[in-house]
This record gives structure tokens, sequence and C-alpha cells, in this order.
């Protein structure tokens, strides 16, 4: 760090993570086999949606404005239901920041995923962390080229893999593959792998912790989330320090193996504190405890701890069980919010009618007296039938029984209206000349539709606008 | 500078200065955010070469890409006539007395002809075609020329009364005034509210018969062929009460309209009146 007074800016400092074994080291490698399992597969299950509609179980189609997911269908004026589960997102993510602190970054992140993968991958291939040094170490020779070569094109690789994956929740996957090697895909599919393989191989093969430090807005945010009752991965530095040999007997626990640090994916010492790089991700405490247990000493000098049980701890009191700490006003009223937006949407998505109708008045002219002196009203009104099949739409009108009812097109008081469409339809009403809604300014009147298949119906309140001359 | 110092609580170098006793720790950026910075700067400076940028005395430099975006536009319209030619075509050759309201090819018409009214004809009739006085409410079921589709295209062709197309329709109703007494002017103007009566008693009625029935009908219902609007019905152009019925009687009112198969295409033509047919007082 010597020469950094004489630049402003400093090279990134290669990290070499060791290879550890342990119980978080496992979880995590069962979340990224999930994760990326969830990620690369689901475009490839089908869900049986009738003749007209896609077959597959979730599906983005931009050009048709759908959203597809498993047995729901959403339509671009349901967007709220999106929004909502974003919404829902966040919110999960305070509450288990508030928890549990960054266990998003160290667990689930995509970047922290797929950088673990690139990891294994280039531990299969240069070797674990002595061997990684050695090598990025050496001058460049064939062999050293051979190394970097095969794994370079291992990440490229996957990084097409995710790439590629994109690209089949928008388009039916089937086909897109097919298209995708027989290069007859749309321009937009290829630029989208080319730029998702980019970013996959260059965050993940060189960017990695510099991601999360300089590029990731969240560990900044982060700190509004957390407190002393969060649990987050901390050193005992009680019980550690002072450092030393086994053998030293003025040595605490901590035998300064270095273990720690050298699994560390973001290159840092644990045992400095809380630092704004570490994404939790818990291989220190895998490496600790393998230390330690090998030591015979007692495990978790490494752990997951809540800074507000630091001085009972000191004074040689147990600390506060752990559902003391997660069960807090902060993480209860994260949780309510959470389940609240969750249930409004439930409820929201199992209320959602079949049948749907807007109407929109047409205000120029508010109003056409027509030959015969009796006033008529348009109204452009939109049917949605998200039936898989045609369904017969019966339109009516309600508010004053003299009015006459006329479909645009139609001698018939119903339309057929396509499988998962909206039509548009201009409806006339008109009120005979002198009646009580001709003369009035303003007349309430309701739209009904009904499936003339199932008897569903839906209705929308509007007004008929007379000549006003008789209020 | 002085020499940097290194901080002992966090053992981190300082920048070497120091304001009021605070000072800064050294946390330099790192050095690829400086490439990334650098890049920026050439992809800009090569956006300017590929694309219209730097603007000149007339106009910018083109770019060596040739992108214009009046190009990009011009491209997608030939790219939508293009992919509606077939309807073009179609719309041509359509019978218009058989056109059928639940085809493609009549929602293309009509969205068609919706776009050129609102360019052209919107100015006299109004973005909702509900015109204004002395310009025909398109709206409504009252038709001074006919309102099948194929007399609307007719209007809309050869226009009213003017002197560019000899096919324009053309009809001019007399100024009364230089013709009939102010009296009997206004003994017509109180009769014509009372349409439709035929052979009606009293000097209106006479005077209607005589001076008026000839082109609007004995029960002044009105003439089609000559443009001569009905007398009878709850729709007036320039006002139904009894002083814009005097004035219409003593100076007379014609309206004029161009022809528009000068200015438009046929296709256009054809495109527009199924728009104004579309309305809800085509017949």
């Amino acid at each position: 760090m010597n020469d950094t007074a004489d630049s402003l800016y400093a090279a990134r400092e290669p990290i070499f993570p060791r290879r550890v074994y342990g119980k978080f080291r496992n979880l995590k490698w069962a979340i990224l086999v999930v994760t990326l399992g969830v990620y690369y597969l689901t475009p490839w299950i089908r869900w049986d949606r009738g003749p007209n509609l896609p077959d597959q179980a979730v599906l983005v189609d931009l050009a048709g404005r759908r959203f597809y997911f498993f047995w729901i269908e959403i339509w671009p004026h349901e967007f709220y239901f999106v929004a909502g589960l974003l919404i829902m997102a966040g919110l999960g993510l305070f509450l288990f920041t508030s928890a549990l602190g960054r266990v998003w970054c160290g667990y689930t992140c995509p970047q922290t995923v797929w950088t673990d993968l690139f990891i294994l991958v280039e531990r299969w291939i240069e070797g674990d962390r002595n061997a990684r040094i050695k090598l990025h170490r050496a001058a460049w020779s064939l062999r050293k080229a051979r190394l970097r070569l095969t794994k370079w094109t291992v990440w490229a690789l996957i990084g097409l893999a995710t790439g590629g994956a994109w690209v089949f929740y928008f388009a039916d996957a089937p086909t897109l593959a097919r298209d995708l090697v027989t290069l007859q895909a749309a321009p937009v599919a290829y630029g989208t792998i080319a730029v998702l393989t980019a970013t996959t191989f260059i965050f993940g093969g060189f960017m990695r912790e510099q991601v999360c430090i300089y590029m990731c807005p969240w560990p900044r945010i982060q700190g509004a989330m957390m407190d002393n009752d969060t649990l987050t991965v901390g050193y005992r530095d009680w019980r550690g320090e002072p450092r030393g040999k086994k053998s030293d007997p003025n040595a605490a626990d901590c035998v300064d193996c270095n273990a720690c640090v050298a699994v560390c994916p973001m290159g840092i010492d644990i045992r400095n504190g809380q630092q704004m790089e570490c994404i939790t991700c818990a291989l220190c405490i895998d490496a600790c405890d393998d230390v330690m247990g090998k030591l015979g000493r007692e495990r978790g000098l490494i752990d997951y701890l809540a800074p507000s049980d630091a001085p009972r701890e000191q004074a040689g009191e147990k600390p506060r069980p752990n559902w003391q700490h997660v069960l807090r006003p902060r993480t209860v009223l994260y949780t309510a919010i959470w389940t609240l937006i969750g249930a409004a949407m439930i409820y929201a998505l199992f209320i959602r009618p079949e049948i749907e109708l807007t109407v929109a008045p047409i205000r120029n002219p508010t109003y056409v007296t027509l030959a015969d002196g009796s006033v008529r009203n348009t109204y452009e009104l939109r049917l949605r039938n998200k039936h898989g099949t045609e369904r017969m739409f019966g339109v009516h009108a309600s508010g004053d029984i003299m009015w006459v009812l006329a479909l645009e097109g139609s001698p018939y008081h119903a339309v057929p209206v396509p499988a998962d469409e909206t039509l548009r339809l201009r409806v006339y009403v008109t009120a005979p000349r002198a009646s009580g809604s001709a003369t009035a300014s303003e007349t309430p009147l309701r739209f009904w539709v009904e499936d003339l298949a199932n008897g569903e119906r839906a209705s929308k309140d509007t007004v008929f606008n007379g000549t006003g001359a008789g209020s | 500078m002085d020499k940097p110092r290194v901080d002992e609580l966090t053992g981190r170098e300082t920048m070497g200065h120091e304001f009021d006793g605070i000072e800064e720790l050294n946390t330099p950026m790192p050095r690829w955010w400086l490439w990334t910075f650098y890049a920026t700067i050439i992809w800009g400076i090569g956006y300017t070469i590929a694309y219209p940028a730097w603007p000149m005395i007339s106009g910018a430099t083109a770019g060596l890409l040739g992108y214009s975006t009046r190009a990009e536009v011009a491209a997608q319209i030939d790219a939508h006539e293009a992919a509606n030619a077939g309807l073009t075509g179609a719309l041509l050759t359509q019978d218009m007395a058989a056109f059928d309201p639940q085809t493609d090819l009549h929602r293309y018409a009509v969205a068609r002809g919706g776009a050129v009214f609102r360019a052209q004809c919107s100015q006299c009739h109004g973005a909702g075609a509900a015109g204004a006085t002395g310009y025909p409410n398109l709206l409504d079921n009252d038709w001074l020329w006919g309102g099948t589709l194929e007399q609307i295209a007719y209007s809309i062709r050869h226009g009213i009364r003017n002197e560019t197309d000899n096919d324009a329709h053309w009809t001019e109703m007399p100024a009364f005034g230089e013709i009939l007494e102010p009296e009997e002017i206004a003994a017509i103007a109180e009769f014509i509210p009372t349409l439709p009566v035929s052979g009606g008693e009293g000097s209106g009625a006479t005077l209607f018969a005589d001076n008026c029935a000839s082109c609007h009908g004995e029960d002044g219902t009105g003439d089609r062929e000559q443009g001569a609007p009905n007398l009878a019905d709850a729709i007036w152009l320039y006002g139904g009460d009894y002083d814009s019925l005097v004035e219409t009687i003593t100076y007379s009112r014609f309206g004029v309209m161009p022809a528009w198969g000068q200015r438009l295409s046929e296709a256009d033509v054809r495109a527009v009146a199924a728009y104004v047919h579309g309305l809800g007082g085509g017949e």
C-alpha cells in the first residue's frame, strides 16, 4: 500500500480463497445448486393452458403483453401484482437484513452465487489457494497459458449458459433454442446473450468483490437496516485476543492461523470487526470451527453473534437466545407489512374476474342530437375475455328504461370476444326526444357485460349526457 | 505536501493534509474505475463520430453511420405501407356498398381514415367530428348530400361548391332578401318550425309553398339531390331559431368544401369515407 500515496487509484489485489469445509459451506453449495437450477431450468417447464395460449410455465411475453406464471396470467393493467411482488421483495430484504445481516449478499445474491461457481471452476483447473498464488506469480509459460485458457473457456461457457437461459424467459424456450442454434433467432436475443455472457464472465471472473464494494448500493444501505441485535458474522475478540501459538501460555484462543483470511472471498480479516466489505458468507466460521475442532478448543470463535451480546459474554454470562434477537419490533413490523401485502395480493388474485369491462365515454362532443330530436351518447367499451376460448358477451345499459342501445357494426346486443383478447367496441345509447335523460344534463348509466356461456357479469358506472334543457 | 502519516486507530495512511485537526484517510479509487471512466470518454468521442453530433452553422455533422431519425421514421412508414399494401389494394377495389364492418379491411380503413380525418378534416368539422355552426356535424344521422358510404365518398372526393372540381356538388340558395319583402320572410320564418305539414293555411305556408318547396319539398324534408337541407328535423346547421332563420332566408347560406380527391389519394378518400360513415350516422 506504500505506493498508493503517489497515485489516487489502487489496483485490485487478487484474492485466492482457499477451499473450506463445514456446515455453512454445505448450505451455500445447496443454495447454489437450487438457485442455479431454478434459474436454468424454469423456462423449460411446460404448463398446459389450452390451444390458444403458450404452454411455457413461466413466460414474459413482451410482444403479446402478457406475463404467464403457471396458473396465473397477468395482463398489463394488472401490473400492480408485479409492483406488489417487488415491494414484498424489498421488505423481505429489509426483514432478513435486520434479523440476520447480509444473508442475501452472502448466500443468494447472483453475484455471490456465480462468483462461487467461478471460484469452484478456478480451483478445479488451477488448484487450491497456494497453487493459484504460485501460478499467479509465475511468469507466462505454456502450462500457465493452457490453464488460464481452459479456465476462461469454462467461464465463458457458464456465461453463455447464463445469458442463454435469460432469453428463454421471454420466448418459447424449445423454439428459441432451435432458432438460436440455426441462427434464425431475433438479433435482440443474440445481443442479450452476448451482453449477459460478457457481464457474467467479467463480474464472476475478474470483478468479484469489486462489484460488492464499489458497484452495489446495498452494502451502503444495509447500515440503516442493521442494529445491535442483528445476528451477523463476528469475531469473539474477548476470547481470541491476544493471539499466539498453541504452545504460547499467554495466548488466548486465536492461534493466528489465518484460515479465516485465506478462505474469505472478499479478502478481509473478520477479526478487525464488522466491515463494509463483509458479505457475511460465513465461510470464515467454517474455517475457524475446523481449526478450533482440531485444537480441541470450543468452536464459535468466529460465529453469528449479535453485537449487543458482547458485553454479556465478556462478563461471562450466557448470550441471549437467538429468538430474542430476531423477535423485535422492527422485524415484527417488516413481517406484518410483508404478510399484509402478500395476503392482499393473494386476495386480489382470487377475486380477479375472468371477464372485465372498462368504459370510456366519448366526450367530444358530449352528446349528439339526431334528426328526430333524440339525444345520443357514444361510449367506447373494452371487453376483456380472459378465457382460453371465444366467448359471446351480452352488453346492456341500465339507468333509463327509454334508452335504446346499439352496438357498432352489429344488429344484436351481443358480440363475440376472441380468446384472451380485449375487444374495443363502440356503443350508442339514444334517449328519445324530450325524454327525461335527453333533457337532463346528466343521468347515471351502468353498463353490464355478461358472459352468455356462464352468466358471469361485470359492470361499470358512467353517465349519460343530455342537452341540459330540462334541468 | 506533508509526508503521509499512518493513522494509529485504523492503521491506514492519511492523505497528508489536515484542517483544524481533521485528517483524511487515503481511500484510493479502484484503478478499473479510472479505466472505465477513460473508456466512457473514448466511447463518447466514438459516438460523436459515428452519429450526428457536432453542431455546424447549418445542421450538424452527419456521423459516419449516416443515421437519422427522419430516415428511420420514413423507413418505418415505408415498411408499414408495404405491409399494408394488400389492404390498400383491396380498399381501392372493394365495392363500397358491400363494405363489411367485421373485416380487417374495414378496421384498416377506419383506422387509416381516422388519421387522415384528424389531419385534414378536423379543422372545420372538429376533432370529434361534431362540426360547428355552418360546418356539418358528421356524427348525426342527417346528411345534406346523402349518408351512404358511396355518397360520403363522393362528397369528400369532389367537395361542395368549389371552383376546382367540375363534379363538385353545386346548388345555391337564392338570397330571398332581394326577392321577398321582410314581412314575407318573417312569415316564412314563423312557418318553418311547424314543419312537416303540407298544404297548411296562412301566408307563411303559401309563401313557403311558392318559394321554398321547389327545393326543400312541400313538407320541408329537403332534397338530397340538391343538397337542400331537411327543415322538418331537429338539426340546424345555422340555427333553427327565428332570428337565424330570418338571416338565412334573407341572405341565403351555402357552405364550401374542397375537392379532397385532388389532395388525397383515392385510398385515403375511401378510408375517410369509411371513418365518417362509421361515426354513428352512416346509412
